[in-house]
């Protein structure tokens, strides 16, 4: 199968561009070929165009144009933020958040347990290989 | 009279054009009491548009019909003023726009519109390029070849 995200009532998406950048959205009716309504739990809802979104694997399960309550309801049944945040698209963007946050001596901190972990591992493959070779 | 102009002095001349074309009355026996600009009720919802407007084209008059999906007239409008530059290469001052109106879906004429009064719609997009976040990030020469694929 070629395709595996498709444009449609529910799917979730990411905002890549401009004011709303980072948000997840979600599509709740589409205006033409370029453009859909779209709706998040804090936001006013409006239309956007596809070239700003990303679509991600996850669709939640909502009629066309429902009400906020519903909206939010369904996104809550559906745990969109907590599986996002659990996949690896949600994770990347985290940990790329958090860096980007850090300050030069947390950089530093990062680059002491970084050796720290090489160190482990080199240690551990020596022992396999000692282990292997006897 | 509703008419679309960048601003009030050129909506004021237009007006008058239009009030000459309609009616026996010229600018100078007649004033401008009001001018308001109109802001959609419910930008929130998708609605279609049905616009009926003239046009001159090199060889004459033209009337013409069209529909489009929106959330605000405005909106409308401007893909209309838009699509007559692209397809028929008509500006602006050559457009006049007699009429407008939201169309319930059921009356819709237009395949383009009526595509989308589906409640099961469902395409895949089939072009992704992913732009940098801000404008200021822009780059023309990359250093690598974008991936365009989904």
């Amino acid at each position: 199968m070629p395709f595996q995200r498709y444009v449609e009532i529910g799917r979730v998406a990411l905002v890549n561009y401009g004011k709303e950048y980072g948000r997840l959205v979600v599509i709740v009716d589409v205006i033409d070929q370029n453009r859909a309504l779209v709706d998040a739990p804090d936001m006013v809802r409006g239309q956007m165009n596809f070239k700003r979104l990303s679509l991600t694997d996850f669709k939640i399960d909502i009629p066309r144009i429902p009400k906020k309550s519903k909206l939010i309801a369904a996104m809550d049944a559906a745990d969109v933020k907590n599986k996002w945040e659990k996949s690896s698209w949600g994770r990347k963007l985290i940990v790329q958040k958090k860096r980007a946050e850090l300050n030069d001596f947390d950089r530093f901190k990062v680059m002491l347990a970084k050796i720290k972990r090489g160190h482990s591992i080199r240690r551990e493959l020596t022992k396999l290989k000692k282990s292997a070779s006897k | 009279m509703k008419l679309w102009a960048t601003n009030e002095v050129r909506a004021k001349s237009k007006f008058w054009y239009f009030l000459r074309k309609l009616k026996k009355v010229k600018k100078s026996n007649g004033q401008v009491l009001a001018i308001n600009e109109i802001f959609e009720k419910y930008p929130t919802k998708i609605k279609n548009y049905g616009i009926w407007l003239r046009y001159q084209s090199r060889t004459g008059y033209h009337n013409m019909y069209k529909e489009y999906r929106d959330t605000t007239l405005n909106g409308a409008v401007e893909y209309l003023y838009n699509e007559m530059a692209s397809r028929h290469r008509v500006r602006f001052p050559c457009i006049q726009i007699i009429k407008t109106a939201t169309i319930p879906s059921k009356l819709c004429k237009r395949e383009s519109t009526k595509q989308f009064h589906d409640s099961k719609i469902k395409f895949p997009l089939v072009f992704k390029k992913v732009r940098p976040p801000y404008r200021k990030l822009k780059t023309t020469f990359k250093a690598s070849r974008p991936n365009l694929f989904m």
